[in-house]
């Protein structure tokens, strides 16, 4: 502890603790221009001045003056105000000239500090001019000329984003900072993150969304959380005249101050003229336009027919992991209590049943175990069938960071992605042969004496016996089948296994196969044989994929589990719905996605509600759900826009966006957060919770309290999980489940001291080869995915422009010897075939893939990669095999779609 | 074999032009022919210190410099003053009084070999390519002394006690520079040799290198050796061509003969040393930036705590000194701390290299102890002011150096000097100037060389000296007022207070002197009046008013 001076007031603070640092703590207020709050200091711009008792010169910049014993340090003494003021008046002699008239002022940290030391632009003489302004990134402008050199953006995008994009260009008062190498913002690797935006104290980087140029005009600023992913990133929504102008990132317990892309800039959905504005009913064969009445007696009566013509089962719903908690809780409740079938479930089985599965068996809880914020404990970290930094952006970033401050990194994709380059080793697998990696790495480990014996003896059960299994899967013998070098295997096997705290993230690379289950279980016996669980950064940590497919599943929209993960089997569990409920849920399991498909191709589903997802986009052989869903006597779709699954529906219902709704979200570390609403529905759409709650109604199972808050306590007495929690508890960074009583405080880590299910439990398993297999017609590896810049079927993204800019074509990655055969060069038409359709789109050619594999996104509905894609099912949790099956690739002959 | 004599030629650009090439073509077919081209060697140096001479030749040992010289006359030289021992007066460099001025430097033992020499002994006098002339003249005995028979320690104490300070400007004491460096923790630490020499008109460091770069790798090694550094880098400024090439190449030949590189002389300790060129920006002179520069990044300067003595190159304790500081190191371990003390001022013991510039009759740098006075100097060594004018003020200590007013003539040129006045030695240039200068044209030019030379990261620096100079321009131009005097001053003082790095506080010395001593000028510029003649505002207040009255015309 040292003890000084502030003021005329004793302090006393840690040691290390710079000037800036104590007075903040203490509540004085120091200006500053260049600091970012958690870096060193940087002190460039010299406004931090303080008077500094018996200093050589009288004063000292006060973020990067260490306190020390006995330091006399005054902030608001004459001298260091004008000090401050003669260098602020430095700051604005060099500033261009309109500054002071500067539609930009109303949110300029310069312009503010100005004011309040009393100091008008006058000109000078020595503006900054003549830089040229880079206006290349759709979502915001670089003008250097505004630029007073503060740094900020070059160490927020190096330091913090990890993109490394800016450099200091020139000397003196010509520097200015700019991408590398001359470049253009959009010819850098610029992410579009707006990192660097938001931290410009300045008009010199400013984003183009009218948020900047209308900051003063801002007339309420709605904390929120992010509908893109399952991060679960905190921001706020900027409203003015009742328009979403822009969002600002917050400091959300997953972001930490950061967004990415979308989260930050991809708003212009929110109040597109494309929004579903009234209800639609198919008369005549075309969609028109009714009264809600009109369109929910419609439902309801059609819904009747067929309970009467088929039975209850003859129904079924998609519930939606975009919606709120309270939304999908209401939805299953509708179909469970107030149909009285259990055929619902959603896009979760796409990609993560075989972690639902596969951890439920093994640890008795399929969710991440350890959460977002100990990525900044860890000093080993695993990452495998995830391209986080495009998936997960802002997880991804933070895995960067930590790999640059030392965490050891290992990489297993088939794609040289972003993090590979950080990694320090990266294993390039084949896809399909996860189990066969993990299983080497196990073996590895073993071998070596590496695993955790205590742990293994204490909290586990089954290692004998998967021990012998495992210890013929040698990393030579992987390194065949996963097409890997067996010496980086065992160097992998020593640092996760050395490390004092490592995490595994994965992500659909490992669930989406027929193998996923056995691809999460291998996984999860790798963390128990090294003692890696229910430890801080730690943990094996599934990465969901939509902003609430965690809560989706949480309350209960699955096919064979009520709200908080209880069995339908089990008549405690159903009793104790039916006593919130007033009628029991059905015994017997009800169909999944994939089975409701294939039930409806069948006829044997009457009646179809999809709420919030578009199948025939993202489901996998989209010519088999095109049928099925034509097949459905009655289909309603519920959802903001006129989607390629909707323009099929009988009744179409327009309902809010998460800005116009209130509610919660639970991300993907099982945070549950309050979700705010911004602005109004447009038109005559309503809120999902309040069009599902009239359903009811009209079935005569009225919700009690019809308010979100009143939902949501009906859910917590419904899911153990969620029993502590209450809207009012969620305020602010909210709580992580299992949260048992209003005074628990949320479990940010899993299976600490006991597993969910008692004892972890190994479960052996041998790799075996994916459902298709390459050959001579089809001798490539098709592999599909996401990218940063959409989202989904890009119902949402695709309304953004600047998205549009960055990514807004269909694209197949390919290495340049696949190219060669295939005849295409970059930019090319080329034509995947595989036994279910082909399509056609632009060649994107790069060393970064293997030679043996194809990838193509499934965000284009101009060339959907689900055409392609097999239904070949996981044997245990039914998820199809979208990360593989076998391709051909050859010149196309059309033009790629544009 | 060792020669007889050494003549330096000069082949600046200049000299070059005015034909020593041509004179150098017949000097050495005359010595070919006299058998003379053993015992006569030739070196080449760019800058002897004398310009506007046409071809100029020094001669070692006698010390005596020809100048404006004709191939014609080459084989006079020879016959005359190679073979019979007489100097050729006729072709002396320049007029009678440089003629006295070299009867003065032979009086004052100046140029007598030995006394007061101290770090220039070698410089001139032997083949800095040859490294059998350099231990011909107990060249790396401190070092085989030092790591035959002595201790680190006892290197690092006869350092402290010699009571040497460092020579690049700050004057920090070199012994508890190098304490702080063994003391510091670590198994990897650095040497530096900060040979950047940035200084406008500065030289002293290139005539060290080039003249003797043995030396400077032997200091290298016993820094290493007493602060238990391993490996060594010479930072160069990358103009200095030939520097770098004989730098390269004595290392090569000391490594080869075992006085670098892997246990040096069969000892178990170790040295290697490495040439870096500098990135050519005056701010990569300031120790942190130049750090930064050899790991290879933008050369700006650190925030210092911590100093380099703790976290330098790559985070490891480094020792950074300049040239001439190195250059004391050998002499003082092979004569011993008593030896030295008896040069100089108690507190600034030695000598010191003095560059004497400007307005006198013969320029050029000269080492002598750091008891004398900038009179003896400028009058002595500088032959005075030439042309009859007379002495108007002095910049002390270069670039950031005060500028004084005759006033101080008689104060001694020690690191301390000029204290109370709130000078610095700095490098040890003294610009002299003469009625003819404008002391607001002057300072307007110091400040040119700031705003220049700014590395931009701090906000006082940058933007400071752009509005320094605008403002000084304003008095230059004419549209200054009377309370520019002072703003002048204001912003000066909050960039030292504010500034990141020294550079950014330098301007104040040389503002806060020039109007201390010299604000009637500044006053007398604000009315429209240049004492000696140099801003032209007149004319353009006349053509400001003529445009008024053509556009008063036109309307
Ligand atoms: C702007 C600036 C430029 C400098 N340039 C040089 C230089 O060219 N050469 C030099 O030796 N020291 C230079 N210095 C001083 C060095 O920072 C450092 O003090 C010196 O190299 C230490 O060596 P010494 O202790 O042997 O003097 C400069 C300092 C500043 C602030
Ligand atoms: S938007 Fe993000 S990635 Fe792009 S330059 Fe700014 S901080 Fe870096
Ligand atoms: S662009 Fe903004 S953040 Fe970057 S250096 Fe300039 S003022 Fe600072
Ligand atoms: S990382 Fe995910 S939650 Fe965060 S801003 Fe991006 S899309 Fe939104
Ligand atoms: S004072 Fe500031 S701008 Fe000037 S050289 Fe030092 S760090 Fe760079
Ligand atoms: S905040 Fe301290 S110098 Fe900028
Ligand atoms: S006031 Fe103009 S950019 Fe800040």
């Amino acid at each position: 502890m040292i003890t000084f001076t502030l003021n005329g007031r004793p302090l006393s603070v840690t040691e290390g603790t710079t000037v800036l640092e104590a007075a903040r703590g203490a509540g004085v207020e120091i200006p500053t221009l260049c600091h970012i709050e958690g870096l060193e200091g940087y002190g460039g711009c010299r406004v931090c001045m303080v008077e500094v008792e018996g200093s050589r010169t009288g004063c000292a910049p006060a973020c990067t003056l260490e306190t020390a014993p006995g330091m006399v340090v005054r902030t608001d003494s004459e001298a260091a105000f004008e000090l401050r003021k003669a260098v602020l008046e430095m700051i604005l002699a060099e500033h261009p000239a309109d500054c002071f008239n500067c539609k930009h002022s109303g949110a300029c940290r310069l312009h503010e500090l100005a004011a309040r030391h009393g100091l008008t632009k006058v000109p000078s003489g020595i503006e900054r001019s003549g830089f040229p302004v880079d206006d290349s990134n759709p979502f915001f402008t670089l003008d250097p000329n505004r630029c007073i050199l503060c740094g900020k953006c070059v160490r927020t995008c190096a330091e913090i984003q990890c993109s490394d994009v800016y450099t200091f260009a020139d000397r003196g008062c010509r520097s200015s900072v700019a991408p590398g190498f001359g470049d253009l913002l959009a010819d850098s690797r610029c992410v579009s993150c707006g990192s660097c935006v938001a931290a410009c104290p300045t008009g010199a980087l400013r984003p183009k969304d009218g948020s900047w140029s209308g900051a003063m005009y801002v007339d309420r600023r709605v904390r929120t959380v992010c509908s893109y992913c399952g991060v679960g990133c905190q921001l706020d929504l900027l409203v003015s005249g009742g328009r979403v102008v822009g969002a600002l990132p917050a400091d959300g317990p997953s972001n930490r101050g950061r967004l990415c892309v979308k989260g930050r800039f991809a708003h212009a959905f929110i109040g597109h003229p494309d929004r579903l504005t009234v209800p639609l009913v198919r008369r005549d064969g075309a969609l028109v336009e009714a009264t809600w009445d009109e369109a929910l007696e419609r439902v309801v009566r059609s819904l009747r027919s067929t309970v009467d013509r088929l039975g209850p089962d003859g129904a079924a719903g998609l519930a939606s992991a975009r919606c709120t908690n309270e939304e999908n809780y209401l939805f299953q409740k509708l179909f469970r209590a107030g149909i009285g079938t259990n055929n619902v479930d959603h896009c979760a089985r796409l990609c993560h049943a075989s972690t639902v599965t596969g951890l439920a068996a093994t640890l008795g809880s399929g969710a991440m175990t350890n959460s977002i914020d100990e990525i900044d404990l860890q000093d080993a970290i695993l990452v495998t069938g995830s391209n986080t930094t495009e998936t997960h952006p802002v997880i991804g970033t933070r895995i960067k960071r930590a790999a640059r401050r030392g965490a050891r990194l290992i990489v297993a994709d088939p794609r040289r992605i972003d993090l590979a380059e950080e990694a320090e080793v990266y294993l390039p697998l084949k896809p399909g042969t996860n189990v066969a990696l993990y299983n080497a790495l196990a073996c590895a480990i073993l071998e070596e004496g590496l695993a955790d014996r205590e742990f293994i003896a204490e909290r586990t059960e089954g290692y004998e016996e998967w021990a012998a299994a495992v210890r013929s899967c040698t990393p030579e013998k992987a390194a065949e089948v996963c097409g890997v070098d067996a010496r980086d295997i065992r160097r992998a096997a020593r640092i996760y296994a050395g490390a004092r705290a490592a995490g595994i993230y994965y992500a659909m690379g490992v669930t989406q196969h027929t193998s996923g289950t056995a691809g999460v279980m291998s996984l999860s016996n790798l963390a128990l044989a090294c003692g890696k669980l229910g430890k801080p950064g730690c943990g094996i940590n599934p990465l969901r994929g939509q902003n609430n497919v965690q809560g989706a599943c949480d309350v209960g929209a699955l096919p064979d589990v009520l709200p908080g993960y209880r069995k339908v089997s089990d008549p405690a569990a159903r009793a104790a719905a039916a006593a919130v409920w007033g009628r029991e849920p059905p015994s017997e399991p009800g169909l999944t996605v994939t089975e409701i498909v294939s039930a409806a191709e069948s006829g044997r589903i009457g009646f179809l509600y999809i709420m919030g997802e578009n199948p025939l986009v993202s489901d996998p052989d989209i010519g088999h759900v095109r049928e099925a869903l034509s097949a459905v006597d009655f289909l309603v779709v519920q959802d903001i826009f006129l989607t390629e699954t909707a323009a099929l529906a009988d009744v179409v219902l327009p309902a809010a966006c998460f800005a116009e709704k209130d509610g919660t979200f639970t991300n993907t570390e099982r945070r549950v957060q309050r979700v705010r609403r911004a602005v109004p529905p447009p038109g005559r759409a309503r809120e999902d919770l309040d069009i599902l709650a009239d359903l009811l109604e009209r079935l005569g199972l009225p919700p009690a309290d019809r308010s979100g808050a009143g939902v949501f306590a009906e859910l917590a007495r419904t899911a153990p999980q969620y029993a502590g929690m209450s809207w009012d508890r969620l305020e602010g960074g909210g709580l992580q489940w299992p949260c048992p009583s209003p005074d628990h405080p949320g479990t940010p880590i899993l299976h600490a001291g006991r597993f969910t299910r008692g004892l972890g439990r190994f479960v052996p398993l041998a790799w075996s080869p994916p459902a298709e297999e390459t050959d001579e017609e089809y001798p490539l590896v098709l592999t599909t995915g996401r990218n940063l810049y959409q989202y989904h079927t890009r119902t949402m993204t695709g309304r953004e422009e600047g998205l549009s800019i960055l990514a807004g074509e269909a694209y197949a990655e390919l290495h340049p010897q696949a190219a060669d055969r295939a005849g295409v060069r970059h930019g090319e038409t080329l034509r995947l075939s595989t036994r279910r359709g082909s399509i056609e789109l632009a060649a994107r050619v790069s060393e970064g893939i293997r030679p043996d594999t194809v990838f193509v996104p499934f965000h284009y509905a101009q060339a959907a990669a689900n055409i392609l894609t097999g239904t070949a099912l996981d044997p245990l949790a039914k998820i199809p095999e979208l990360k593989v099956c076998s391709v051909r690739a050859e010149r196309g002959n059309g033009r790629a779609p544009s | 074999m060792i020669p007889l004599m050494h003549v330096i030629l000069d082949v600046s650009e200049e000299a070059v032009k005015a034909g020593a090439r041509e004179f150098q073509e017949v000097l050495e077919a005359k010595l070919r022919k006299e058998f003379l081209s053993e015992d006569v060697r030739i070196l080449e140096s760019a800058n002897l210190g004398v310009s506007g001479r046409g071809v100029c030749l020094l001669v070692y040992p006698d010390e005596v410099y020809y100048g404006n010289l004709k191939p014609g006359d080459a084989a006079r030289i020879v016959e005359q003053h190679f073979i019979n021992g007489k100097p050729v007066e006729e072709l002396f460099l320049g007029s009678p009084e440089t003629r006295r001025l070299m009867e003065w430097r032979r009086k004052e033992g100046i140029i007598k070999k030995g006394r007061g020499r101290v770090v220039l002994d070698n410089v001139g006098a032997v083949d800095p390519e040859s490294l059998s002339e350099y231990r011909s003249r107990d060249g790396f005995k401190a070092l085989e002394e030092a790591v035959r028979n002595g201790t680190p320690e006892g290197v690092l104490e006869t350092v402290k006690e010699s009571g040497l300070r460092g020579r690049g400007g700050a004057g920090f004491p070199t012994g508890m520079k190098w304490e702080a460096v063994k003391d510091a923790p670590g198994d990897r630490k650095y040497v530096i040799c900060n040979a950047d020499e940035g200084e406008p008109g500065t030289f002293k460091d290139r005539i060290l290198l080039e003249g003797d770069p043995f030396r400077i790798l032997e200091a290298m090694a016993l820094a290493g050796y007493a602060t238990g550094a391993r490996e060594g880098f010479v930072y160069v400024r990358g103009e200095y061509r030939t520097s770098i090439d004989r730098l390269e190449n004595a290392i090569r030949l000391s490594r080869d003969a075992g006085y670098l590189g892997p246990n040096v002389l069969g000892s178990s300790f170790s040295f290697e040393v490495k040439v870096k060129e500098g990135a050519g920006a005056y701010i990569c002179g300031e120790e942190t930036a130049l750090i930064e520069s050899l790991e290879g990044k933008r050369g700006t300067p650190r925030l210092k705590p911590p100093y380099p003595t703790t976290e330098g190159l790559w985070g490891r304790p480094t020792v950074v000194n300049n040239v001439e500081t190195l250059a004391n190191v050998p002499p003082i371990l092979r004569n011993g701390a008593a030896w030295f003390r008896q040069f100089g001022t108690e507190r600034s013991p030695g000598t010191k290299i003095y560059l004497i510039i400007g307005h006198v009759v013969s320029p050029g740098l000269v080492e002598m102890e750091t008891t004398t006075s900038l009179r003896e100097l400028i009058y002595g060594f500088g032959g005075g002011i030439r042309g009859r004018r007379r002495l108007k003020a002095v910049q002390v200590g270069g670039s950031s150096g005060g500028i004084f007013d005759p006033s101080v003539l008689d104060e001694a040129m020690h690191f301390d000097a000029l204290k109370e006045k709130g000078g610095i030695l700095g490098s040890g240039s003294m610009l002299v100037m003469d009625e003819t200068t404008c002391i607001v044209d002057m300072v307007h030019g110091i400040l040119n060389f700031f705003l220049h030379e700014s590395c931009g990261s701090c906000v006082p620096c940058r933007i400071g000296n752009e509005r320094l100079v605008r403002a000084v321009n304003g008095f230059r131009t004419g549209s200054a007022r009377m309370s520019d005097i002072d703003l002048l001053e204001e912003i000066a003082s909050a960039m030292k207070v504010a500034s990141y790095c020294a550079l950014g506080q330098s301007p104040y010395l040389p503002l806060a002197t020039a109007i201390r001593y010299f604000r009637e000028e500044f006053a007398e510029h604000v009315n429209g009046k240049c004492r000696a003649g140099v801003c032209r505002f007149n004319v353009l207040k006349e053509r400001q008013e003529a445009q008024r009255w053509m556009l008063a015309m036109s309307r």
